[in-house]
């Protein structure tokens, strides 16, 4: 396990977090929203893959077919018949509501699934790996998780800048007022923008379950990663939320070779070192209307 | 067009609360003589949650600074404890003080980073830092690492002096926090700090330092935090970075916060109240307690933003720790 | 017919109230114009109009149907476009990707992209910048076919002469000639009066929230509109 190996591995782990990440940058683009509950979205959509999976012998990618589309319709749900009723009354609102729905959430998974760490069963996919020659193998896994981020990521951008409705995002993000007047209703629009959020962290939780083991408390450290792979990358910038998440994979996957307590806190001290130093982070773009 | 007027203050309200206070207070004073040991320190702990929550009220419901990661506080304050208390060998009792001052001062590099960002980001930006406290604890020797420390300095006492000098530790906490901050916010600075919650912009053409302003409620409240932090330590008397770290210190704020009322003194005590009941009535239902707490404060927030005390205010009018100043005009009313 | 009716028309913004009791007609095919100094309450009443400020549902009429206090969007459906004082182009948005949010609802009609492109031949040809990178006057003709492109039966525009040189505001003016010739009911906004009172019909002078002055501009003399204006 050489240090090449190591950083070859926080890239690839980069692509995961890039998927975490993706979901909070839209809302947060858009709506200005910080879904606190995020990452326990994630973890809950895992839990239902591992009940679809064990009770019904379902390959995991079919769980993710079904599981997907499902928060997606949540998400949906969720923005239509809560958030949307925030609107217009500040910013402490929707934080408050999405830490308390972080918060149930959590209790609830605990209460149906117990605290037993759980696993989606990888049915092997997780043990296949590609030889790279040089004695470098990487998983085939974590290949393609960064695949599915890429075409994600690919998928959003297409939508973003070239559909009619990609364009009423930028629209509303730039200058909600103004985007009324030409005739987009903010409050369908934020559903749908919700609807994508969890539809995608819904596909990183389910990799996340396929890849590791996870537990009903887990959605919290999920939610510190993606924030942190939007900060380093730069807020407004879909690309860069994927190298904001390769610097941090690579962050943590050396720092837990240096010492493995030390995985976790080394992502966390250089997001705080990019705070420091470059608070906008890498690739930030000033879009908004002020 | 003279008009007498005055600006007033004090309520009729307000007259009865600090009456009903000062008994309430001279009570509690009482309590270790007739009560068991297990409600005082129940008490204590009801008196750490509910400055825990004023300290947090005061963060956003007054300066508008919502943050989730007060927990840092309750862990360095109580840490800071146990090394005071026990490798320093400082009285245990007075270390208390001393780790609110240890929590404000590493309260100054974390506002430096945080305060970069605003609303959501600021609020996720202090739970990772709490988050690095917490790692850096855990990864420490010194500290005890995952399986954290117990206090031993407290054992050469006797255990039911321990017990009282805690609880009376707790309340004189608990007093202070309360009169603290509301003599601060009937001062000038209280005024300007309210004028920001109310409008940054327009707070800063009337010469409010709001930065200045910000950054001294965060030192207070980390000042606050971390003497509850220790406190609570004093009282439990065994520490780990898990729990003192953890964010369940701040969901039970949050919450106690949001279902008695924001920005008011009084719904912080209102919610502790409603939180505390509940803990009895779900005690053997384990996380349903959360659950059931949780969406309270979520309902809370949808329909009845101001909280219970909010809404006991509005429909009586009644201010039983008056913050603000009203203007009575004698003179007939104007079309 | 009329196509707008405002009817006592009052509008707040929180505790400050704006607008005292308006009331007004627009006939179809008309344009109109609302003169007055800063705060008299001009973009107030269109943002009235437009759905963007909550108001009485009788207090305005289009065509006849009671739609006070609908919201922009469904107005928009309803043939109603506010081109928005400032321009307020879209920054992350193209020139064309700014006209093409501008028909959002599709709304049918003459207008087009190319009709568009032909009236201001500028934006064509640069089309593909980000919007916010043209000058202030052809911020405004982006704007301008911003609202075009919504095909709207009632055109109210907010204050084009913001900031621009003189003869930048005639050439809007001109162009704007000719669009209000083939029919669309219109209002305008202005504080300068001096191009605006060449091709309205009718003007109405606003102060503080109320209409002091309203008439044909050829049979208003200065006076009386310096008066109405600054209320001497």
């Amino acid at each position: 396990m050489g240090w090449l190996d190591t950083v070859v591995q926080g890239l690839l782990l980069g692509g995961l977090y890039a998927l975490f990440a993706t979901g909070l940058s839209l809302i947060f683009g858009v709506m200005r929203i910080v879904n606190l509950a995020h990452g326990d979205f994630s973890i809950l959509a895992a839990f239902l893959a591992v009940m679809l999976v064990d009770a019904l012998a379902l390959h995991w990618l079919l769980a993710l077919a079904v599981v997907v589309p499902l928060m997606a319709l949540l998400g949906y749900l969720l923005q239509r018949l809560v958030l949307n009723r925030l609107l217009g009354r500040g910013i402490l609102p929707p934080i408050l509501v999405t830490f308390g729905l972080s918060i149930i959430i959590q209790n609830a998974l605990l209460e149906a699934f117990s605290a037993d760490s759980r696993r989606v069963n990888p049915g092997g996919i997780d043990t296949a790996s590609l030889a790279l020659g040089g004695g470098l193998a990487v998983g085939w896994f974590s290949l393609i998780t960064l695949l599915v981020a890429i075409l994600v990521l690919i998928g959003l951008q297409l939508f973003i800048g070239r559909t009619r409705r990609g364009r009423a995002f930028r629209a509303t993000a730039d200058d909600q007022a103004t985007a009324a007047l030409m005739g987009i209703d903010d409050r369908g629009l934020y559903a749908l923008a919700m609807a994508l959020s969890l539809g995608i962290v819904a596909i990183a939780g389910i990799f996340l379950g396929v890849r590791t083991t996870f537990a009903f408390g887990s959605g919290p450290d999920r939610l510190l990663f993606a924030f942190e792979a939007v900060i380093i990358g730069g807020l407004g910038s879909l690309w860069g939320t994927l190298v904001g998440g390769a610097i941090l994979g690579v962050a943590q996957t050396v720092g837990a070779k240096l010492s493995p307590g030390w995985g976790i806190l080394t992502g966390h001290l250089v997001f705080l070192g990019v705070l420091l130093v470059r608070p906008q982070g890498l690739f930030a773009r000033q879009r908004r209307r002020d | 067009m003279a008009q007498a007027f005055r600006v007033q203050r004090a309520t009729r309200a307000s007259r009865v609360g600090l009456g009903a206070a000062v008994l309430a207070i001279a009570a509690l004073s009482t309590l270790p003589f007739w009560a068991d040991p297990a409600s005082m320190r129940r008490l204590v702990e009801f008196i750490a949650l509910l400055v825990l929550a004023q300290m947090w009220n005061l963060l956003a419901g007054y300066a508008g600074l919502l943050s989730i990661g007060q927990q840092a506080y309750v862990g360095l304050g109580g840490y800071a404890l146990i090394v005071l208390a026990d490798d320093l060998g400082l009285d245990p009792f007075l270390s208390v003080p001393l780790a609110g001052l240890i929590a404000a001062l590493l309260a100054l590099p974390t506002a430096a980073l945080v305060f970069r960002f605003q609303g959501g980001y600021f609020a996720v930006g202090t739970w990772a830092v709490a988050e690095v406290f917490r790692l850096l604890v855990a990864n420490t020797g010194a500290l005890g690492r995952g399986t954290g420390r117990t206090l031993k300095a407290v054992f050469p006492l006797a255990r039911e002096t321990r017990e009282m000098a805690t609880y009376y530790l707790a309340l004189a906490l608990g007093v202070a926090a309360l009169v603290g901050i509301y003599v601060f916010l009937r001062a000038r600075f209280g005024l300007g700090l309210m004028a920001v919650r109310d409008s940054e912009p327009a707070s800063e053409t009337l010469g409010v330092d709001v930065f200045r302003t910000k950054l001294i409620v965060y030192l207070l409240a980390a000042f606050g935090t971390g003497a509850t932090g220790a406190v609570i330590y004093l009282n439990l008397l065994r520490i780990s970075p898990d729990a003192a770290f953890s964010i369940s210190w701040t969901a039970s704020t949050i919450f106690i916060v949001v279902i008695g009322g924001i920005g008011t003194l009084e719904g912080p005590l209102v919610g502790a109240v409603v939180f505390f009941v509940l803990r009895e009535l779900l005690a053997d239902y384990g996380s349903w307690y959360m659950i059931v707490l949780g969406t309270l404060a979520v309902s809370v927030m949808l329909a009845y933003p101001q909280g219970l005390w909010g809404l006991i205010a509005e429909s009586w009018g009644i201010h039983c720790f008056p913050v603000q100043r009203r203007v009575e005009v004698d003179d007939t009313p104007r079309p | 017919m009329s196509r707008l009716v405002v009817r006592q028309l009052d509008a707040f913004y929180g505790d400050f109230q704006a607008l005292f009791g308006i009331s007004l007609e627009v006939a179809e095919g008309e344009t109109v114009a609302i003169i007055g100094a800063n705060g008299s309450g001009k973009s107030t009443f269109l943002k009235a109009v437009a759905g963007a400020l909550p108001v009485a549902r009788t207090a305005v009429e289009l065509d006849g149907v009671a739609v006070g206090g609908r919201p922009a969007h469904e107005l928009v459906d309803r043939g109603v476009t506010l081109v928005p004082e400032g321009r307020r182009i879209f920054p992350s948005l193209t020139v064309e990707e700014n006209l093409r949010v501008g028909a959002y609802r599709g709304r049918s009609g003459r207008w087009t992209l190319d009709r568009v492109y032909t009236l201001f031949p500028r934006l064509a040809e640069r089309k593909r910048q980000p919007g916010t990178n043209l000058s202030g006057g052809e911020q405004q003709m982006l704007a301008i076919g911003r609202g075009l492109m919504a095909n709207p039966q009632l055109l109210l525009i907010d204050e084009i002469s913001l900031g621009l040189a003189p003869v930048v505001i005639k050439q809007l003016y001109d162009v704007l000639a000719t669009v209000t010739a083939e029919g669309i009911t219109t209002v305008l906004v202005e504080q300068d009066m001096s191009q605006v009172l060449r091709i309205a019909r009718r003007v109405f002078c606003f102060r503080q929230g109320i209409v002091s002055l309203s008439g044909r501009p050829g049979e208003l003399s200065r006076g009386e509109i310096a008066a109405a204006y600054f209320g001497t």
